[in-house]
C-alpha cells in the first residue's frame, strides 16, 4: 500500500520527465540487435568450435523442402568435420578445406524454423545469432524469407548464405553486402528457357501468364515475358493469382477461349502443383488453338514438387538450378554421399544449401578469419568449379553466382520415383549473364557487427 | 463477355460449390443437433482425402525383386516393385484396382469417418456441451491442429497426387452439346462426377432425415430437444450418430475431391472458413440453406476470379464471399433460408 501511495504521491517534475524521456530515447536509439561485440566482430568464436545457423522451413507448406535442406546441411557439417566420404570437398576446385572443421574449429550448428514467413524467419535467425552465437545464417525456401533474413543479417553483422530463393530481388533491388546467393534467379530462367521454347514451339506464339501474387511471381513473369517477347511471342494476358489459392479452375478455364496457345505458370510449390493439375484436367495441354497445340510452361521446376503433380508434368518445360542426374564429378560425388546416407537422391534445394556451406567454409579458410567482412571479400569475385554446376563466378557487384542453367522437361517414361525430370539443355553461363545494375538496389558496405 | 465464358464460370462454381455445400451440410447437422460450432470439420474433410491416399498406398503395397541388369541412382542393382494386388488378381485386374483407388477409397472412408466422428463426440466434444461456445471453438480448433500435425508427421507436408481413374481423365465438351463452337466450353469429367456425387450425398442425407423414423426423431430433437428427451427417447445417442454421419459426409467430400486438388495436410483449412460463411449465409441450422448458399457462393467466387472482373476490381476474387456475407447479414440476419428468430434479436 505504502509503495503504491508513494508512487502516486510522487510529484511529476519537469526534471523527471526530461530524465525519463532521455532514458527512453537512449533505449529506442540503441541498435535492434546487440550481438556480443566485445571482440573484433559479431559472435567471434573464441573456443574450439564455431556455430552455424541453419534457418529452414520445418513447418508449413515447404517443410519437406526444408527437411531436405537440413539433411544437406548435416551432411556438409559432417564432411567439414572430417566425417563421411568428404562429398564434394574432393571435387571442389579450391583445396583449402581439410576436413578439420573451419580454421581448425569444429563445426557445430543450430537450427531454426522459418515457417516460410518473413517475420518468423527473422525471429528464428535473430535467436540463433543472439542466443546461440551463430556466425553465419543460411537456408530458406522462399524469396520473401530470404530478403527479410538477409536484411537482418546485414544489421546484425553476420554473413547470410541464401538457400533456395529465385526472385531477382534477392541479389537485385534488395541485395546486401552481407548476403550471398548461389541459386539462380528468374532472369536466368527466362533467358535460358526462351530459346528452347522458340525451338520447340516456334516464334509465333501467344502466351497467357498466371502469376503468383508476390515478388517472386512478378520477377519471374517479367523475365519470361521479356525474353519470349524479344523473340516474337505475344503476351495475351497476365493474371495474378492469390498465393493462398488452391483451386485454379476458374483461372485456367478461360485460357483456351482467350486465343492463347501457351500457358505460362509462374507458380511454385503448392501453387504450381495445383495450377498445373487444373490446367491438365481442363484438357488445355495439347488442345488445338490457332492451328497449334497448346503448351504449358513452368519456369521454375522443383523435383519435390513435380512429384506432387504426378503424371501432369510429363513433357512440360521448365528450368532448375541443379538435378541429381548430372554426370559431372561433383554432382556424382554429392549424390553418392547423400544417397548413401539418406537412401534417396538430393533435391536442388539440398544441393544449393550444401554448396553454400562449403563455399562459406572455404572463404573463411582463404580469408584466414571468420570476420564477416574478410569472408565477404574472399567470396566476392571468387571463381570455382567442381560443385555440380560447372565453372562458377560469385560476382562481386551483386553477390550472385553465375553458372550454367539447366532447362528441363517432365520425363515421359520415368524409370524410378526420383526420375521425374530430364535435362534438355545446359544453357551456358554467358547466355544468362546480365549487367549487375539492371535491377537497381545498393549493396552497401559490409557490416562485421563491430 | 461471351456466353460461353459465363457458362464456364457457372460450371466451375458448381464443383467448388459442391464441396462447400457438403462441408456446410455437415457443420449445420452438428450445429443443429448438438449446438456445437465444430472447427475441426475442415480437418475431417482432410482426413477423408487422406483415406484416398491411404487406399492408394494399401493397393500399391509391393513385393521387391532385384533386377541385376539395371541399376538405381547410386549404381546399385535396381529394385523392382510389383504391387501385391497384381500378383493376387493378375496384372490387368490389379492395375484396374490401383487405377480406381479413389472411388474404392469410399469403402474405407465411411467406416473410418464414422468411427472418428463417434470417438470425437464421445471422447471430447461431449464434455463441452455445457461450456460456452468460445470453449467449444477453442477445443475443436485445437483438435483440428492436432489432426493436421498428425497427418503431416506421417504423410509429410507436400501434396500427394491421388488421380482419378483413367477413364475420367479429360474433358467433356458442353459447347458442342448446346451448339457452340467445339472447345469453347470444356469441363473435366471428374468434376462432373464430383458434382453428381455431391448431389447424391445431399439427397441421401435429406432422405434419411425426412423419410426414416430415426431422421424424424432427430428433426424433432433439433426443434425441441427437451421434449423429445421427456418422451423417453435417448436423443443424445441419436445425436452422436448424427455427428458420425456429419463426419462421414465431410470425409466423402474430401475423398472424392482428391483428383481435383492433390491433398496435403492443409487441405481442410482452405474450405473451413468459407464453409462457415456458407452456413451463416444459408442460415444457421438450415440444411437447405447450407446447400443453396454453398452453390451460390461457389459460383460467385468463380465469377469473381474472371480476368475481366479482376481487371475491373482488383482483389475482388479474394473478398467477394465475405462481402456477400456482410450484405446478407445486414439485410437478412437470419440468412437465406434461416428460421425466423435465429441470429436475430
Amino acid at each position: 500500500m505504502s509503495s503504491k501511495n508513494n508512487l502516486l504521491n510522487k510529484p511529476v517534475t519537469r526534471r523527471s520527465v526530461l530524465k525519463a524521456s532521455a532514458a527512453t530515447a537512449t533505449v529506442m536509439a540503441a541498435p535492434m540487435i546487440i550481438p556480443s561485440t566485445a571482440y573484433g566482430y559479431a559472435n567471434e568464436p573464441k573456443g574450439a568450435a564455431v556455430t552455424l545457423g541453419f534457418n529452414v522451413p520445418q513447418s508449413g507448406a515447404y517443410a519437406d523442402e526444408g527437411a531436405d535442406e537440413l539433411r544437406a546441411y548435416e551432411l556438409a557439417v559432417e564432411h567439414l568435420n572430417g566425417g563421411g566420404d568428404g562429398g564434394m570437398m574432393g571435387t571442389f576446385s579450391s583445396k583449402v578445406l581439410k576436413g578439420n572443421g573451419i580454421l581448425g574449429r569444429k563445426v557445430e550448428y543450430v537450427t531454426g524454423d522459418t515457417q516460410t514467413k518473413p517475420d518468423a524467419a527473422r525471429a528464428s535467425a535473430r535467436s540463433m545469432i543472439e542466443k546461440d552465437g551463430a556466425i553465419m545464417i543460411t537456408g530458406g525456401s522462399s524469396s520473401g524469407v530470404a530478403v527479410a533474413v538477409q536484411g537482418l543479417c546485414q544489421e546484425a553483422g553476420v554473413i547470410f548464405m541464401a538457400g533456395l530463393t529465385h526472385s531477382n530481388d534477392t541479389t537485385g533491388k534488395d541485395k546486401k553486402a552481407n548476403g550471398f546467393r548461389h541459386f539462380f534467379n528468374s532472369y536466368m530462367s527466362g533467358a535460358a528457357l526462351a530459346p528452347i521454347l522458340g525451338d520447340n514451339y516456334g516464334k509465333d506464339r501467344k502466351a497467357y501468364h498466371l502469376t503468383a501474387d508476390y515478388n517472386w511471381g512478378y520477377t519471374t513473369e517479367e523475365a519470361v515475358r521479356t525474353s519470349t517477347e524479344a523473340m516474337g511471342w505475344e503476351t495475351v494476358a497476365a493474371v495474378k493469382t492469390p498465393l493462398s489459392q488452391t483451386d485454379f479452375s476458374s483461372y485456367v478455364a478461360p485460357v483456351q477461349a482467350s486465343g492463347a496457345d501457351v500457358l505460362v505458370l509462374n507458380h511454385y510449390g503448392a501453387n504450381m502443383v495445383n495450377s498445373l493439375t487444373s490446367a491438365v484436367q481442363f484438357g488445355l495441354r495439347g488442345a488445338q488453338v490457332n492451328g497449334k497445340s497448346l503448351e504449358i510452361v513452368v519456369p521454375l521446376y522443383s523435383r519435390l514438387m513435380a512429384k506432387g503433380a504426378g503424371e501432369n508434368v510429363k513433357g512440360i518445360f521448365g528450368s532448375t538450378n541443379w538435378h541429381w542426374s548430372l554426370t559431372d564429378e561433383g554432382s556424382k560425388a554429392f549424390v553418392r554421399s547423400f544417397g548413401e546416407k539418406y537412401g534417396f537422391p538430393p533435391s536442388q534445394a539440398a544441393h544449393t544449401c550444401y554448396v553454400q556451406t562449403l563455399l562459406y567454409a572455404d572463404a573463411c579458410e582463404r580469408a584466414g578469419s571468420h570476420d564477416p567482412c574478410a569472408v565477404a571479400e574472399a567470396l566476392e569475385g571468387f571463381e570455382f568449379d567442381g560443385l555440380g554446376n560447372g565453372p562458377t563466378l560469385y560476382r562481386a557487384e551483386d553477390h550472385q553466382c553465375f553458372k550454367d542453367v539447366l532447362v528441363v522437361k517432365g520425363k515421359e517414361n520415368p524409370s524410378s520415383e526420383f526420375d521425374l525430370l530430364e535435362i534438355v539443355e545446359v544453357t551456358p553461363a554467358a547466355q544468362v549473364t546480365y549487367d549487375a545494375s539492371i535491377f537497381g538496389g545498393e549493396l552497401g558496405s559490409c557490416n562485421s557487427g563491430a | 463477355m461471351e456466353l460461353s465464358a459465363i457458362l464456364l464460370q457457372v460450371l466451375n462454381g458448381l464443383d467448388k460449390g459442391s464441396a462447400y455445400a457438403l462441408i456446410a451440410l455437415g457443420l449445420t447437422l452438428i450445429f443443429g443437433t448438438l449446438g456445437v460450432v465444430n472447427f475441426a470439420h475442415g480437418a475431417l474433410f482432410m482426413i477423408g482425402a487422406f483415406c484416398a491416399v491411404t487406399t492408394q498406398r494399401l493397393l500399391s503395397i509391393s513385393t521387391i525383386t532385384i533386377d541385376e541388369t539395371k541399376t538405381d541412382f547410386l549404381g546399385k542393382p535396381l529394385q523392382i516393385k510389383t504391387p501385391i494386388v497384381e500378383s493376387w488378381f493378375g496384372e490387368s485386374v490389379g492395375q484396374a484396382l490401383i487405377d480406381w483407388s479413389v472411388p474404392l477409397a469410399i469403402l474405407l472412408t465411411i467406416p473410418v469417418m464414422l468411427i472418428i466422428g463417434f470417438v470425437m463426440e464421445r471422447g471430447l466434444i461431449k464434455h463441452f456441451y455445457k461450456r460456452p461456445h468460445s470453449d467449444q471453438i477453442l477445443v475443436t480448433f485445437g483438435l483440428a491442429i492436432v489432426l493436421q500435425e498428425l497427418i503431416k508427421a506421417y504423410f509429410g507436408a507436400n501434396q500427394i497426387p491421388a488421380p482419378a481413374p483413367s477413364v475420367f481423365i479429360g474433358s467433356f465438351d458442353f459447347g458442342a452439346l448446346i451448339g457452340m463452337d467445339a472447345g469453347k466450353l470444356l469441363y473435366p469429367y471428374w468434376r462432373i462426377v464430383y458434382f453428381c456425387f455431391a448431389l447424391l450425398i445431399i439427397g441421401l442425407v435429406f432422405a434419411f432425415l425426412q423419410f426414416t423414423t430415426f431422421g424424424m426423431v432427430v428433426r424433432a430433437g433439433m426443434a425441441d430437444r427437451e421434449t423429445v428427451g421427456l418422451l423417453g427417447i435417448d436423443i443424445d445417442k441419436r445425436f452422436t450418430i448424427m455427428f458420425g454421419i456429419a463426419a462421414a459426409v465431410a470425409g466423402l467430400a474430401g475423398v472424392m475431391y482428391t483428383p481435383i486438388n492433390s491433398p496435403s495436410y492443409t487441405f481442410g483449412t482452405d474450405f473451413l472458413v468459407i464453409s462457415f460463411v456458407v452456413v451463416v449465409v444459408g442460415g444457421m441450422g438450415s440444411l437447405g440453406g447450407a446447400v443453396l448458399a454453398g452453390f451460390v457462393l461457389g459460383i460467385l467466387e468463380s465469377f469473381a476470379s474472371m480476368r475481366q472482373v479482376i481487371e475491373f476490381i482488383p482483389g475482388i476474387n479474394q473478398v467477394v464471399i465475405y462481402l456477400v456475407a456482410i450484405v446478407i447479414l445486414l439485410v437478412r440476419p437470419r440468412g437465406l433460408l434461416g428460421r425466423k428468430g435465429v441470429m436475430e434479436s
